[in-house]
């Protein structure tokens, strides 16, 4: 006998555990069915050397929203918060940032910053208020999406006539062109153009770069946090709140396919055979996964399957890991930095020149990187006195004109290393193993088809009302009892937890509305 | 052939060769033979004749003998592969799963708004091999339609020959080309023969609502089949004929054509200009049992909410035709536009004016008279009536030989 659940969850990724509590807590029989051995999916910490462990994809804090934290009363352990970023400089003159205020840079440059954060961090509080909410459905006729659309012109408005102008203005333009007309340092403007590329397959001229750079702000205007034990800490948090609420989290559970039952979703059969019935399907998967893996295209309509086949989701960042035997020395960067994060991009053009090969499926020569050394702060990553290096390395295309075997990936770490090592020269002689993610050993490990960790890209038109697919914005998919409550949807990537919290709450409501 | 300078290149930057000219179907060179108006239309990339030597007699070559179209340039895909009838049975609102091999159905498809991209006919060849065949292009949606479904579709416009061999006299024909077994053919069935060490596939298919027959064919046989055929014919007044002729017998008929009674979705850039199946009058090809099909959802809530548009069939008073015309409805002593004619003919051979056209809801039920406002011009000064307009639910022309199994001998 099939055992029957109000909800079954697919993908114990952040936002499935979020949307599976959250289900549990209004007292829904849920269960949470997770291919891998761990919870987590791609914010997950797991050993990649002897003693040494990693967050193995996100591995910063930035965007948790206070909002699913208020909800489940999880509580998150940090190691470092407020963690500030070092643009690395060759001549070791690091240019050193937190949010607005910002060292070794003129006092033109300083001021500048300062005024651009604080606008930056308002046009973001704007986003923000949309993060936790389903984007209205555009044109029809439903009060409460009239409400919110209304609210949206409002809350434009409200900024003042220069500002929502200068709002509307950035929004679709390129993160290049502002730092260019705002700052003199090369390393700030590298630094900014860094984080607003970071994840994306997108170069710092590319269009609607200020709005990713945004994106970033949404949460915690950018401070960076680091959980004590990695990333899988949170989802281990949030696994945690959802199992005391009731709800089963089965691992090492792969699904196979969706069942589907007279035109609508009646619940899943896993890869080992085993079928569990539920009306209310929810997969954490991202969009493309779902509908044409899981679901099958036969069982949708040919524009929708055209639309999420269109989805642009080719993963540009691999994943860096090093275990070092000591830390390694950097020309002008202080050891108390190391706790910091460390950018190589030098300058825009710097940024803009790695991008380039990517376009004509080329890796990166010299690509650009974020680094952290995640056990400086927080020692159970390495046994004592040892140390892990996690970096984001850009850009790897996931459709690698020479293909991703074993030889171009060794070629792309080594890359890594060399980058690293301009800085570092002793890092070479300190590495013990080393490991590199390129977006095709994304889409392996964390089931994402592209490898792109956003589940989609982060572009005006894949974002709020046209994520992941026009007229399919607010979680339910066009399948009777199916949503989705992954990165693809509305808002997007990132650790934040809203897309699951978004989600669980239209999925309570529509139960509500029936 | 031309050369495309306008930037079609090849992967070596070489210009591609683009041949800009009508392309002439394989029966060409035998309706030229005939042809003694030189009047020819583009039809989809194909010259096509309007008529070879006088429209009306054409025409009665269909309602009292037989008449033979080159139907060459419809659109003609094919579909294989192991989830073909799993792909039509989404494609098409009609339930595919009652089309056994052997058996054409006709049928719309709409995109997922619910709106009618064309409509057309679905030849189920053999077990898992269909032939698609419309007035409009579509690989695009077809190829669409195909993510994620183990299915194949060809485009064969060019490479299948096809006549359309329609009229009271065409069974006998059939028999005289020695086709066995072909009083058999129920309509809407198909059954393939050996010719001239080919296959030819007879349907018993048409676009005239009469007795008659399709042969499809590879467009090296043409010439022998179209020899073959008129050979058989001789003694069975069989003609070739243009366009023009077969309009006028398909608005007898009540049939449709894309692009003229309605307008291919995919084509359409303002808003209600598409047409959902119910708004064409085709409700009975959407099957609701099925679980999933394209536009399902949307026609659902459009059956909840009701249909903005109606297809009417109109028995016009007066012999003139009512080209283009508008339609009103007299209430309350004022008349008000509720639509316009979409095609429109004098109906020789129900000796009725007769027109298709296109009413707003809830205007149009069978039985309600309109009034249809008919321009004409008399020794270049224009007149206009204000005739009036029955609704009436029938095809114009309708003959029980038809649908006969076997059909009668004329």
């Amino acid at each position: 006998m099939t055992e029957r659940y109000d909800a079954i969850v697919i993908g114990a990724g952040h936002n499935g555990l979020v949307c599976a509590a959250l289900l549990a807590k209004a007292g829904k029989k849920v269960l949470v069915l997770e291919a891998d051995d761990a919870v987590g999916g791609a914010a997950r910490t797991r050993p990649f050397a002897e003693g040494y462990s990693v967050s193995s994809c996100a591995h910063l804090l930035y965007q948790l929203q206070p909002d699913v934290i208020r909800d489940l009363g999880v509580k998150i352990d940090l190691a470092a918060k407020s963690i500030a970023t070092v643009a690395l400089a060759a001549d070791g003159n690091h240019v050193r940032l937190n949010g607005g205020s910002v060292e070794g840079v003129s006092n033109a440059d300083r001021d500048s910053l300062r005024d651009f954060h604080r606008r930056m961090t308002r046009f973001a509080d704007l986003l923000q208020t949309y993060f936790n909410k389903s984007p209205p459905r555009l044109a029809n006729g439903s009060t409460r999406d009239l409400t919110t659309l209304a609210r949206l012109g409002f809350d434009l408005r409200r900024l003042g006539r220069t500002e929502m102008r200068e709002f509307l203005r950035l929004v679709g333009m390129n993160i290049f062109d502002e730092v260019e007309e705002r700052f003199e340092s090369p390393l700030l403007r590298g630094a900014l153009c860094l984080d607003a590329v970071l994840g994306t397959h997108l170069g710092p001229r590319s269009p609607n770069t200020i709005l990713t750079y945004l994106y970033r702000l949404c949460g915690s205007h950018g401070a960076l946090s680091a959980p004590a034990g990695g990333m899988g800490a949170v989802s281990e948090a949030l696994a945690q709140s959802a199992r005391d609420r009731g709800a089963v989290i089965r691992t090492g559970k792969p699904v196979r396919r969706v069942i589907v039952e007279n035109g609508r979703a009646a619940g899943v059969e896993t890869e080992d055979g085993e079928t569990f019935a539920s009306w209310t399907v929810v997969s954490n998967a991202d969009p493309k996964t779902t509908i044409m893996s899981l679901v099958g295209a036969r069982h949708v309509e040919t524009g929708f399957v055209r639309r999420v086949n269109h989805i642009r989701m080719r993963g540009n960042a691999a994943k860096l890991h090093l275990a070092l035997d000591g830390l390694p020395t950097i020309d002008g960067l202080d050891k108390r930095h190391f706790g910091d994060r460390l950018l190589i991009a030098p300058d825009p053009n710097y940024v803009e020149r790695a991008f380039n090969p990517a376009k004509y499926g080329v890796y990166s020569r010299a690509p650009v990187l974020e680094i952290t050394f995640p056990s400086f702060r927080d020692t159970a990553l390495a046994p004592t006195g040892r140390h892990v290096l996690s970096a984001v390395v850009q850009y790897a295309p996931y459709r690698l004109k020479a293909g991703w075997n074993g030889e171009a990936r060794d070629a792309f770490l080594n890359t890594a290393i060399d980058t690293i090592a301009s800085y570092a020269p002793d890092l070479r002689e300190r590495i013990t193993a080393a490991e590199i993610l390129t977006p095709a050993d994304i889409e392996r490990e964390f089931r994402i088809t592209g490898g792109h960790w956003h589940h989609g890209e982060l572009t005006l038109d894949q974002f709020m009302f046209v994520r992941p697919v026009v007229g399919f914005a607010q979680y339910s998919m066009p399948l009777q009892g199916l949503w989705l409550c992954g990165a693809g949807t509305h808002p997007g990537g990132g650790v934040s937890g809203a897309c699951g919290r978004n989600a669980a709450r239209m999925i309570l409501a529509d139960e509500k509305a029936a | 052939m031309k050369t495309d300078m306008k930037g079609n290149m090849n992967a070596d930057m070489t210009p591609v060769a683009v041949d800009q000219g009508r392309k002439r179907s394989p029966f060409y060179s035998r309706l030229s033979a005939l042809d003694r108006l030189n009047t020819w239309h583009a039809w989809k990339g194909y010259t096509s004749t309007d008529a070879l030597y006088d429209a009306d007699l054409e025409y009665f070559a269909i309602r009292n003998s037989t008449g033979v179209f080159d139907l060459t340039p419809m659109t003609k895909y094919r579909i294989k592969g192991a989830d073909s009838l799993d792909y039509v049975d989404r494609l098409v609102t009609r339930d595919m799963r009652k089309i056994k091999p052997g058996r054409v159905a006709y049928a719309v498809w709409c995109n997922d708004q619910g709106r009618v991209i064309d409509d057309g006919t679905l030849f189920h060849l053999r077990e898992g091999e269909y032939r698609l065949c419309s007035q409009e292009r579509h690989l695009a949606w077809l190829t669409a339609a195909a993510i994620g479904l183990d299915v194949q579709i060809t485009e064969e416009t060019d490479d299948i020959a096809a006549l359309a061999v329609q009229g009271p006299t065409s069974f006998s024909v059939m028999k005289n080309m020695g086709f066995q077994g072909i009083e058999e053919l129920k309509p809407f069935g198909l059954t393939h023969f050996d010719f001239d060490g080919g296959e030819l596939m007879i349907s018993r298919t048409g676009f005239t609502g009469d007795l008659g027959y399709e042969l499809w064919i590879d467009k090296a046989k043409a010439e022998p089949l179209w020899d073959a055929l008129f050979e058989a014919g001789k003694l069975h007044g069989i003609r070739a004929i243009g366009t023009d002729a077969l309009d006028l017998a398909r608005i007898e008929a009540g049939f449709l054509t894309a692009g003229v009674d309605f307008l291919p979705a995919d084509g359409t850039v303002r808003s209600g200009r598409s047409r959902s199946p119910f708004e064409l009058g085709l409700e009975w090809l959407v099957d609701f049992k099925k679980p999933n099909f394209n536009g399902r959802r949307a026609l659902a809530e459009e059956k909840r909410r009701g249909s903005n548009w109606r297809l009417v069939k109109l028995d016009i008073e007066g012999n003139k035709p009512a080209h283009h015309s508008y339609i009103y409805r007299k209430t309350k002593g004022r008349r008000k536009q509720v639509g316009f004619i979409t095609s429109a003919t004098w109906s020789p051979v129900c000796k009725q004016n007769v027109a298709l056209g296109t009413v707003v809801m809830p205007h149009g039920a069978v039985g309600e008279e309109l009034l249809v406002e008919i321009y004409y011009q008399r020794e270049m000064h224009w007149s206009r009536v204000m005739a009036r307009a029955m609704v009436v639910e029938k095809p114009f022309w309708d003959p029980p030989r038809r649908r006969a199994t076997p059909p009668g001998k004329f």
